[in-house]
Order: C-alpha cells, then structure tokens, then sequence
C-alpha cells in the first residue's frame, strides 16, 4: 500500500484520467461555445436571430389532405401540426403493414414451398437494393397514375378506384351508411385514401418489409433445429410449430433489429414530399420558404424526428422486456 | 479500464501508465490543429467589406468564376442543351454579369437549384446571385424575411393556370373540389390559395417539390390543372409531346416580376448586378446592340461631343470605378449577350419556340415597364 502512497500526482492512476477527461471535456465545452457563439453573432448580424413569433401567423396556403380540420387563415402551427398528423399516419399503417409484410415473408423463407420459399427471397434482394425515392417515384408515377380517370374509375359496390384515390363506403354522419359519390367529376366518400398516402405507404411496406423479412428470417434461423425436430416428432403441423414453439424463442432476437428498422421507416416518410403527399416535411418546406425562417423550421423538424423516433425505441425496448425469456 | 482495475493485475500497473503517455502526447500533439481550427473560425467571421471593397466580388475575382444559381430545366430562361450549354434570359443575365465583373462571359458555372433550395443556397454564399425566375416580393426583400437584394425586374410576369384542352375547363369555378398541381415553395403556391379563398373555391392542392415531378403529374392526369407564372407554363408546353393539348386560361392571378437576385449584406455587389442588368435595358434605349457594339465605342472614342454615350460605354468617366467594374463593364455585357431586346427576342419572343409577345415587357418608351435610371 505504501508504494501507492508514493507515485507522484501525474503518474497517478486515479487522478491522470480525470485530469485527462477533465480537459478534453473543456475543449469540447469552448469548441461548442466558440461555434454557438459565431453562430449567434453571425445571425445578429443578418438579423436572423431566432424567434418564434411567427408561428401564430396565418399560414395562407392550403394542404391537400388532413386529418384535422385545417383552412389557409389558420396559423403555422396549426400547419405544423398537420403535417405532423400526416406523416404518423404514414408511420404508423407502415409499422403494421411493415411488420405483417415482412413476418410473412420472413417465415415464407422456412417453407416446405420451394416456389414460396424462391419468391420470398427474389422479392428480398430485389426491394432492399433499389433505393427507396426510385421505388416511391415508381409506384406514383408508373402504377397509381396509371389507374383511370374519375369518370372512368373502377367501381365496385361500396368501393371506387381511380387516379384520384381509393373511395370506400363508411359510416357519414349522423351514422348513416355512405357509398362513394360523384359530384361535377369529383368522387366524395366517408372515407378516401389518396393516391399519394397510397403510394407512399406501398413504397415504405414494400421496402421496410424487405428488411424486416431478413430480421424475421435471422431470428427464426436463430431457434435451434433440435426445436424443430422435438416439434414434429410430437405431430405438431408447420403452422403450430412455428407459432407456438418456434416464434416465441425467435422474438427475443427479432424485437432489437425491429427496432432499427422501424426507426427508419419512420425518417424515409420524409421523402413523401417527392410524391406529393402534404407530410411534415413538405408543410415545413413551405412554411420555410414562405417565412424565411430556415434555423426555427428546421430546428422544430429535427426535434419532431427525433422525438417520434425516441418514442418507438422507448416502445420497443419495452416490447423487448416482454419477450425477453425470463431466466429462473 | 475495469480489468486493469482489478486487483489481479496490480503488480503490473507501471505498464498501463507507460501505455498512457503516447496517448496523452498524441493529444498535445493534436492542440495546434484544434487552435488553428478554432483561429479559423473567428477569423471567417471578421469580414464583411464595407466601401467600394466588396467580399464577394473578390472571391469571384480570385476563383475567375461567377457561380449563378439557375433553374435549369425551364426552356427560354435556363436549359441545359444537349450540347451542355445553357440558354435562355436568365442564363443570358448570368453571363452579361460575368463579362461585366470577369471581362468573359464564358466564366460562369451554372448551379441548378429547385425553388426551396435557391434562397438557401444564396444565403449560405454556394451561389453568387441567383437568376432563376425569382419573383420579388415583400417578404423576400426584406432583412428579416428571406433577406435578399433584388436586380431590377428582367421579365415581368404574372400567374396563370394550364388544363388539358379536352378537360372544357375556362374558368376558376370550374376547378371547384378539382387537384391542382404546384411547385412547393413559391409564390404561386400562395396566390392560388388567396384568389381560391377570395372566390370560396374549395380544391385540392399537389405540391411536389420539383418543376419535374409537377409536370409529370400532371401529364400523368392527376390534376386537372397546373399553376405557375405563364411564361412558366408556356415554356414547360414547349417541350410537352403534344403542346397544342394544353392551353392557358386567360386568368391572371397575380402579379409575378422576375428578377435577378444576390444576398443582403453586400450593397457594392448588389449595385454591380444592379447596374449590370440597368446597361442591358438602356443599351436597347440607345440603339447599341452586340453586333454594333465594338462601332459604338469607336465612335464614342473619335466624337468628344457625345458625351452620354462615352459616359456610358466608360470612354470617359468612373461609373466603373464606383462600382467596383471595369471601366469597360457595359460594352463587355453587350458584346458578350446583346441588349435586352436582343436577350428576349432570342429567347422567349418572336425568334423561340416560345413566341412570348413583350407586352409588360417592353421599352417604356413604347408603353411598357423596362426602364432604366440615367447613367449619370
């Protein structure tokens, strides 16, 4: 113990690193400081310093489709927050057609079919490895667009297809059972997907389905083949094996890649804005370009994606606890 | 760290701290990099040339290039040929600036920019000046809106509206609950949302973010209508495979004048371009056209009398001087691209497949709104 005692201060182990830490920390802090002030000083001078008034403007321009009521005289904010409804719209029916898509495919890879098991992996390396804009410009521009005009839509009782977007008959109000109109070339329903939110969530299904198949064929490949094997012998069908014996094990290692996968399904809804669909990135460019405001707007954007992400990997990581094999 | 501080590996604990001390060198070494960095960053923003010294005109001086933000796909203003050269008015403006301030109009390195990155990219300085069918505004004027500095208007334009001829569509009513296709980010996108509200027309915008995908979709019908400045709309009909398909409405929704662009903050800059895009206008005014140019300055060097035009073409005088040019600045911009008239004709009037007629766009002499000050 005594030869502790002895070693001089700089060559001390307990206190060299927290010396070291210590300045590197500094330098970090005075980086930042240095650029936040250049920054600020910078913006002082172009007389762009943040603020926040403008949000209680009225916007003045129109939105395509929303889910709250929304009209020009409305302020930013309101805008904003369209926008913000608009693209969890997206998200989420791309979380569940993501997860329903690439379960099934994933499991397709462990089929008796060879023909199922061929096209489950065809579809696969096709979708992951052609960028995603090609595929949303694709499925817009080539498919939907392709549907036919209003007057000419494809009707089905209760149903209406065309160019404009799937009319479907619902409940209007005063509960009242509604099919699909057409008023001066116009079709109005209860309920309308349009073709943007169309192929928008095609495009982030088929694509963040692809990787969610290989996760979900990693996983199953995970589970040993004696569970297999210990599964059949006791006569259990393909289907009861994999859903009773074989899921449950492999979930504790699909649930983490999961995670990833649904975070970026959530950013790449950003590129909604080449297809035209009104999310919260197209509302926030145009909110910039008319406001002028391009630090606030794209502060407020960078915090509303982080956010939306640190929730589905809070909610994941609980999904995570669940499956989690409790160790006894 | 945590296994060498595990009590098992105590009696070697000389070794770690001699492994420490390269570490702790690398570190110092690196100090300098860091300090010369953070000098750099305080130096960047020390600047800001006040007087005839402008900072930008130096940067373009010393990299011998003008970098225009364009559009790029719009025949008649920007296009890129198949040749790989643009043409159009704006491209031309570019390059009379170029030969005013570099002596060749050659020297111009074209950025294409869609409407919601052009701003962005001027203020960050990655472009010099935009010349990319920009309409003045308020908003983008002012210091605490977009904070631009705008040239004098090179063609005054107003919004219209373009439906396929079979669609039997004439009038705004006749767009009521209809999806109409617009460019994000400009002002067309606003003023077809006052005149629809002032009109309590109720109707669906598309917005996408580039000419491209506007034109696609609504080539592709999925909107009955598209919006945007007429000569826009002309231009993009042009190159539609069948043109005659499509007709303008004859609705002006507002009032659109496009004109050159460069940012705040650098006044002897913004005269340059100023007074660049002025010599084009007044160079028609005097009957001085590209082909004549080099005859006009031989007869302003022999006749001392004619003093306007000496003062103009910088035989005698310093307007180039105060601004910062070459003494020879406008007969550079003339010889490089012509006068005004000579620009417009060549590419949206009489001689392009545009075939605008000058309407606003003529000498104010003959009733329209290009006008320039005296060069005096």
């Amino acid at each position: 113990m005594s030869d502790i005692q002895r070693v001089p201060w700089w060559r001390d182990r307990r206190v060299v690193p927290w010396l070291v830490q210590g300045a590197v920390g500094l330098a970090i802090l005075v980086v930042i400081a240095l650029l936040l002030g250049n920054l600020v000083r910078n913006l002082t001078a172009a007389g762009l310093l943040l603020t926040w008034r403008w949000l209680g403007q009225p916007a003045s321009f129109d939105v395509a489709e929303s889910l709250i009521p929304f009209d020009a005289s409305m302020p930013y904010w309101r805008v904003l927050v369209v926008g913000l409804v608009n693209s969890l719209r997206a998200i989420v029916v791309g979380l569940v057609g993501a997860t329903v898509l690439g379960t099934a495919v994933g499991m397709a890879a462990f089929s008796g079919n060879g023909l199922l098991r061929r096209l489950a992996r065809v579809y696969v390396e096709v979708i992951r490895n052609i960028p995603l804009l090609l595929q949303l410009l694709f499925w817009y521009f080539v498919v939907f667009l392709a549907l036919p005009n209003s007057t000419a839509a494809f009707q089905w009782p209760g149903v209406v297809l065309s160019k404009s977007g799937l009319y479907l008959a619902w409940f209007a109000e005063g509960f009242q059972w509604q099919g699909p109109t057409l008023v001066n070339d116009v079709w109005r329903a209860p309920l309308r997907l349009s073709v943007e939110f169309s192929a928008l969530i095609t495009g982030l299904i088929t694509y963040t389905g692809a990787f969610v198949a290989e996760v979900v064929r990693g996983g199953i490949a995970s589970v040993p083949r004696g569970q297999w094997e210990a599964a059949t012998s006791l006569g259990l069908h393909w289907s009861a094996t994999m859903r009773t014996v074989v899921l449950p094990q492999a979930l504790r290692v699909i649930v983490p890649g999961l995670n990833s996968q649904y975070i970026s399904l959530a950013k790449n809804s950003a590129l909604a804005v080449a297809v035209g669909y009104a999310d919260l990135y197209s509302v926030s460019e145009t909110t910039l370009n008319q406001t002028g405001r391009a630090l606030e707007v794209f502060l407020l954007l960078l915090g509303a994606y982080l956010l939306i992400d640190l929730v589905i990997s809070v909610l994941m990581n609980g999904v995570n606890q669940l499956v989690q094999i409790r160790e006894r | 760290m945590l296994q060498l501080r595990s009590p098992r590996l105590q009696p070697s604990r000389l070794q770690p701290s001699r492994l420490r001390r390269p570490r702790l060198r690398s570190l110092l070494a690196a100090a300098p990099v860091v300090l010369s960095l953070l000098l750099a960053s305080c130096a960047n923003d020390g600047g800001g040339g006040e007087g005839v010294q402008s900072q930008k005109m130096e940067t373009i001086r010393s990299r011998g290039k003008l970098v225009c933000g364009v559009d790029g796909k719009l025949p008649g203003f920007s296009f890129l040929g198949p040749d790989g050269t643009y043409s159009g008015l704006d491209a031309d403006t570019c390059r009379a600036v170029a030969a005013a301030i570099l002596g060749d109009p050659e020297q111009v390195e074209y950025r294409d920019l869609n409407s919601s990155e052009r701003f962005a990219a001027l203020a960050s300085g990655e472009v010099d000046m935009l010349a990319r069918n920009t309409t003045m505004t308020l908003s983008r004027d002012a210091a605490g809106g977009n904070g631009i500095a705008f040239a004098p208007t090179t063609f005054f334009d107003g919004q219209g509206l373009m439906v396929p001829v079979a669609s039997g569509i004439k009038t705004l009513k006749d767009l009521a609950g209809k999806p109409i296709c617009v460019e994000s980010g400009t002002t067309t996108e606003l003023n077809l949302a006052d005149r629809m509200r002032e009109q309590g027309i109720a109707y669906t915008p598309l917005k996408f973010q580039t000419g491209d995908q506007t034109y696609a979709a609504y080539l592709g019908d999925r909107c009955v209508a598209v919006t945007s400045d007429r000569s826009q709309l002309a231009a993009k009909r042009s190159s539609f495979p069948q043109p005659d398909a499509h007709i303008l409405l004859p609705v002006v929704m507002s009032k659109e004048p496009l004109s050159p662009a460069s940012v705040n903050g650098d006044p002897v800059w913004a005269d340059a371009l100023r007074w660049t895009v002025y010599a084009l206008f007044q160079a028609e005014e005097l009957g001085i056209t590209q082909a004549n140019v080099a005859a006009k300055v031989a007869e302003a060097k022999a006749n001392t009398n004619l003093a306007d035009l000496r003062r103009f073409l910088g035989v005698e005088g310093d307007f180039g001087q105060q601004l910062g040019l070459p003494a020879d600045f406008v007969p550079k911009a003339i010889a490089a691209v012509g006068n005004y008239g000579e620009i417009f004709e060549r590419n949206v009037g009489a001689g392009s497949p545009l075939k605008l007629d000058r309407a606003e766009n003529r000498q104010w002499k003959d009733g329209g709104l290009i006008y320039s000050p005296p060069f005096r």
